[in-house]
């Protein structure tokens, strides 16, 4: 597995939406390097044969009823919204030509 | 009612308080009062303990007044009020309330009000139990030390000079400093069972499913575990008993329940059991005063007629790093809802074009503290193409190894056996810049919750060298928590006939700050932040 570097973190920070200043960059490098290198043995672990665990107590078919349950008035879907506009949230834009 | 009566009501266990409230030489707004005096005597200002990050005085004492006029009455209600009805109860601030804030001990949820209740706040209300405040956490509990806090550490009611574990220590601490009788924790990686042990008190994960997590905002949903946080084995059980149980909005959720928890705790007899003591945790990485500890209680445990047996895991060494590959991984989409969109807070970007993307990098940057990011990053990582086999579906595989390590260990021991955490209690600062320093506290309690087995920490007495709390760690197999509740209230009789009285009793009184206001302790204390 391939150590991780500063253009790893800032393109991964790209993706996970979190601005990054280039000294958290090099800060963050440098510590998530040693988190990978410690726990690289967890690929040597367990050989082809073991399967994967997604889930500690496996539940199947777990349904309810087709009902109408509880649901949330407009008002309090809202109450901790930033921007709010006629019932909807409200955001900047959503397209780079803003 | 006198000074005197009210310290001696914060002393009391939630049992003992339910049998004089039910006897009626108590009342409950008497117990919620002696409590919301002792948090502002001891939780605010520079020194103060700082378990609560919001006290729920209004709320609380009208929940009390409430019970004590349906007592007061007697009929039918009376008699159909809960055994707990009047005890008071903090909650950890990852849980949602109506009517209070809930933070997660971070920026971006600052001032944000949850338009639901958590199934586990809705059973205590069901049960009326006055909820005094929301306590302290690492930020969305990521951490061992409660330092991650967007609003400052919680400090240990032993030494205020080190951390109360984490992440759940505002409510150990809230609990050792009788600021309350009982607290709700979560246990993703050993978050309720690691402060216990570092302040004395006991803490409970329970089985993965047998309590509902809906509300509790989630950071790694296969481990999340909400449970209990007490000073008695017994009230763990009580409150257990409260909150577990199905809920159809966790699917999840058991649909069975368990067996009688505090049936088990009263039974008093370990004869003939087998406990296993689990050769990879302990010895070598362990303080010796944690050892010493350990191994006094494995001789009570013998002389009480249990079986003392070895059990190896050997796939333990990989759970620490399988767990930081699951546990960043499943926070890492979980947090993503926090985009400044629907909730919390919103971050404009200083220039350039203000697209939505851009107010959601500006916005969680700000909000989210370093160690929230590095979780965030790390599990990005872990689930990008190319990585995911190698970390993610490895790590999954480990956690197969880990459950056949307990279910061959179960064939042999009813219960297992370890010490909580490596070390006593460290100090404020000493592995803030050392992440996997961190880590490694919660290396004795992650394999529970890889494999969604019930944990349970008991105080085990005081280390040698400096003093302090050792905590004593009970596994069980999945279901089987009444096994931890039998086995974990003998060991506490027979600790206590040891100590001659509950451990707690020889934590300093903290009595020294003045009497404030609880309202305006709050606003020094977020001040001084």
């Amino acid at each position: 597995m391939a150590a991780i570097n500063r253009d790893d973190v800032a393109h991964l920070a790209r993706l996970a939406h979190i601005e990054m200043s280039a000294e958290e960059l090099d800060r963050m490098a440098g510590e998530l390097a040693v988190i990978v290198e410690s726990v690289k043995s967890v690929s040597e672990a367990a050989g082809d044969d073991v399967p994967a665990t997604s889930h500690p107590i496996p539940l199947s078919n777990v349904f309810r009823e087709d009902v109408v349950g509880h649901t949330f008035t407009a008002d309090q879907a809202l109450s901790g919204a930033p921007d709010s506009d006629e019932n909807r949230f409200k955001v900047p834009a959503i397209l780079d030509e803003a | 009612m006198t000074e005197t009566n009210s310290t001696q009501l914060i002393r009391l266990s939630a049992a003992q308080l339910a049998e004089k409230l039910a006897a009626r030489e108590i009342t409950s707004v008497e117990v919620v009062q002696a409590h919301l005096d002792r948090i502002a005597a001891v939780d605010g200002g520079e020194r103060g303990v700082n378990a609560f990050l919001h006290v729920n005085t209004e709320e609380a004492l009208a929940v009390a007044a409430e019970v004590d006029a349906i007592r007061a009455a007697g009929g039918a209600a009376a008699e159909e009020l809960h055994e707990l009805a009047g005890v008071p109860i903090a909650v950890k601030d990852l849980i949602v309330t109506i009517g209070q804030p809930t933070t997660a001990g971070s920026k971006i949820l600052e001032g944000w009000h949850s338009p639901y209740d958590a199934t586990v706040v809705k059973r205590l209300r069901d049960a009326k139990m006055p909820i005094l405040g929301k306590t302290n956490l690492d930020e969305f509990a990521m951490g061992s030390s409660t330092e991650h806090s967007a609003y400052g550490p919680t400090r240990n009611p032993w030494d205020l000079d080190r951390i109360p574990g984490g992440s759940g220590g505002g409510s150990a601490a809230a609990v050792a400093a009788f600021e309350a009788p009982l607290a709700l924790g979560t246990d993703t990686g050993g978050s309720i069972r690691q402060p216990g042990a570092v302040t004395g008190t006991v803490g409970v994960k329970p089985t993965y499913g047998s309590v509902s997590r809906y509300g509790a905002i989630a950071m790694a949903s296969s481990l999340d575990q909400i449970g209990p946080v007490t000073r008695t084995v017994l009230d763990s059980a009580l409150l257990h008993e409260v909150i577990g149980g199905h809920d159809p909005f966790d699917s999840t959720s058991l649909p069975d329940p368990l067996e009688d928890l505090v049936a088990a705790a009263r039974l008093g007899n370990v004869e003939g059991m087998r406990i296993g003591i689990i050769k990879e945790l302990h010895g070598e990485g362990y303080q010796a005063g944690v050892e010493n500890r350990f191994n006094d209680s494995l001789e009570l445990l013998r002389q009480a007629g249990a079986e003392i047996v070895e059990v190896s895991c050997p796939n333990f060494q990989y759970a620490l790093g399988a767990y930081y590959l699951i546990m960043p991984s499943e926070a890492s989409s979980n947090l993503a809802k926090f985009d400044g969109v629907r909730y919390g807070l919103r971050v404009l970007p200083e220039d350039g074009p203000m697209t939505i993307e851009r107010v959601m990098g500006a916005t969680r940057a700000a909000g989210f503290g370093d160690e929230v990011k590095r979780r965030i990053i790390l599990g990005t990582y872990a689930l990008s193409a190319g990585y995911y086999d190698a970390y993610y579906g490895s790590a999954q595989k480990v956690r197969t190894l880990v459950q056949r390590d307990f279910d061959a260990a179960f064939t042999v021991a009813d219960v297992l056996i370890s010490p909580t955490a490596p070390t006593t209690a460290f100090k404020l600062g000493e592995k803030l810049d050392d992440p996997l320093a961190m880590y490694l506290n919660d290396v004795a309690t992650i394999p529970a919750n890889l494999a969604g087995v019930p944990g349970l920490s008991l105080p085990g007495g005081l280390a040698d060298e400096d003093g302090l709390p050792v905590g004593i760690q009970l596994l069980a197999p999945a279901r089987q928590d009444a096994r931890l509740y039998r086995v974990g209230a003998v060991l506490e009789s027979l600790l206590e006939v040891k100590w001659g009285g509950p451990l707690l009793a020889q934590a300093p009184s903290l009595a020294a700050s003045p009497v404030v206001d609880p309202a305006a302790m709050l606003v020094d204390a977020k001040e001084a932040k």
